[in-house]
């Protein structure tokens, strides 16, 4: 991956000039390559990375297996185009394995997600089957720890 | 005090121990640790933690009872992981039986390699700014230690002249540290070989101390031992601390001929017998399988030096660009104090610790090191702060 990426994924926040001192180009240089990136849909959005177990939010999320049956002409493209423009759905794979599509969704409860699952998701035609697990804690989220810290004790001064 | 009159006995501490310097950067240290709050780029290590599968390998083995002592030069399977890996990365082949020694940190093999060499009174080169422990190693040993000054004009580079200086009939040896720690030198193809083709001529032994051979940004990464005539004379010294972020685990090694490694491991066994199990089994997964985290760690200090050599160029502040290592040796004799003043006071007034390069040897002398193993974010802020430091001089 591009060195410019690595540093926004790691921090989106960090400006362009700091970017280009650590990349040794011209801050127009950053930026110009930034506004690429977007334009070409490279880079999709930015966003905070939360620990929302420490919200209490009203919020569940699932992981749900779906099997579907492709179809002739266009795979599972188009299942999973429509499975993944609902709200509720916040990622969706196509996957190897006993099943084909996975899926994060989120709701208020229990029910909303249920209800999400049996009125919306397994009705879809091509849909097969599906299995519903929901998430009880986050540890770990795009890489970065939610609650864990290495105890590192350096030393202030060492040669 | 006439000894006879008292009963306080005379010092027992061997001269040659007693008239050793005490480290500058302990000194320092002692200074530093009473502060609060400070933003230190004086640190010498890594700041990221060890890679995640190389702690969870330590811990495997602690878990299975690997809690026994090994052979006195290592575990073999280590000393072929580490006979394959300088072999691929340095193109020289040492013979993983007798060849190659496992010791507590490289800091362990040098001492073995210099006492393994020095008669009392023979002669070591080396250049400075350096390392701390070269000289007293040698002075430990009974050896002559000679340093070789590099200035900041060239890049701290040693040249072939600067050794011809300093070479005597009694000159037994030179350690070479590139790159080198505290300025971030490396030397380019044409500078060793004309090194190598000296030691050749002079029949001198080469320690070259590789410890941050891992962290070279740009140049060829290369070491003496492959040189024509070189490896028969030359004790390759390297460890897991900088590259791999292991500085805890201590682990080093020495690769060299069979009668020298035989040397070393003869007072290596008298004295540490060897070095612990389940460092060396980390060791053997960060060999196997830690490529891609060295190279993610090794571009990220390049970003972070980038970052620092371009704030103080926006400070106007002359500072050789660092081909390697860690460490920025900006220089700060335009200020008209001495790197221990100038570091002190910049202590005091903007709560940033940098290493006064006289704790490097006199050569060091109007420098200072600043360390960017430290977070990208404490580097902006202490930037800031010597950049107000030093608008008020």
């Amino acid at each position: 991956m591009d060195a410019l990426l690595k540093l926004l994924k790691q921090n989106a926040l960090e400006s362009p000039a700091n970017m280009a001192k650590m990349l040794n180009v011209s801050e127009k240089e950053v930026r110009a390559k930034i506004a690429d990136y977007e334009k070409k849909g490279v880079i999709r959005g930015y966003q905070a990375i939360l620990n929302e177990d420490s919200l209490n939010l009203n919020k569940v999320k699932a992981v749900i297996e779906v099997k579907i049956t492709p179809e002739r002409e266009g795979g599972f493209d188009r299942i999973a185009g429509r499975i993944c423009r609902f709200t509720e759905v916040e990622s969706l794979h196509l996957m190897s394995g006993s099943f084909d599509l996975l899926v994060f969704v989120c709701g208020k409860n229990l029910r909303e997600v249920a209800s999400f699952v049996s009125e919306k998701l397994a009705t879809i035609e091509g849909v097969v089957s599906t299995a519903t697990h929901f998430m009880l804690k986050t540890y770990k989220e795009q890489g970065v720890l939610m609650e864990m810290k290495d105890e590192q004790e350096r030393l202030q001064v060492s040669p | 005090m006439n000894r006879k009159d008292s009963k306080s006995p005379r010092n027992p501490v061997a001269t040659h121990i007693l008239d050793a310097p005490r480290s500058g950067i302990r000194e320092f240290f002692d200074i530093v640790s009473t502060r609060k709050d400070i933003i230190s780029l004086s640190i010498g290590e890594p700041d990221f933690v060890t890679p995640w599968h190389i702690r969870e390998a330590s811990s495997y083995a602690l878990d299975h009872g690997a809690t026994n002592y090994t052979s006195n030069r290592g575990l073999e399977s280590l000393r072929r992981e580490i006979s394959g890996y300088v072999n691929r990365e340095f193109g020289v082949l040492y013979d993983p039986t007798d060849e190659v020694l496992i010791t507590v940190g490289v800091s362990e093999a040098l001492d073995l390699a210099i006492r393994a060499i020095t008669e009392p009174g023979d002669e070591i080169l080396y250049h400075e700014p350096c390392y701390v422990c070269y000289a007293p190693l040698v002075s430990f040993a009974h050896g002559k230690p000679v340093s070789i000054s590099t200035r900041g004009e060239d890049g701290f580079r040693l040249t072939r002249a600067m050794l011809e200086q300093k070479v005597s009939p009694r000159t037994k040896a030179l350690i070479l540290n590139f790159p080198t720690n505290p300025t971030g030198a490396v030397l380019d193809r044409k500078n060793m070989a004309e090194i190598a083709a000296f030691a050749v001529e002079h029949d001198l032994v080469v320690l070259t101390d590789e410890i941050y051979s891992e962290l070279t940004y740009e140049g060829e990464r290369t070491s003496i031992a492959s040189f024509p005539g070189m490896k028969q004379r030359t004790v390759f010294l390297h460890g897991f601390s900088k590259g791999w972020a292991m500085t805890g685990f201590r682990l080093g090694y020495a690769c060299a001929p069979a009668g020298i490694i035989d040397a070393m491991t003869k007072i290596h066994q008298y004295t540490i017998l060897c070095a612990p199990i389940l460092s060396q089994k980390a060791a053997i997964e960060a060999l196997r399988n830690s490529g891609p985290d060295v190279i993610e760690m090794r571009n990220s200090y390049e970003q972070r030096r980038n970052y620092m050599l371009a704030a103080f160029k926006d400070m106007g502040i002359s500072c050789h660009k660092p081909r390697g290592a860690f460490y920025m040796f900006p220089q700060i004799a335009k200020f008209g104090m001495s790197s221990k003043d100038f570091t002190l006071k910049l202590l005091d007034e903007q709560k940033v610790a940098c290493v006064p390069g006289s704790a490097f040897g006199p050569a060091g002398e109007g420098y200072m090191r600043c360390a960017y193993a430290t977070d990208i974010e404490e580097i902006k802020e202490a930037m800031k702060r010597i950049a107000a430091f030093i608008s008020k001089l």
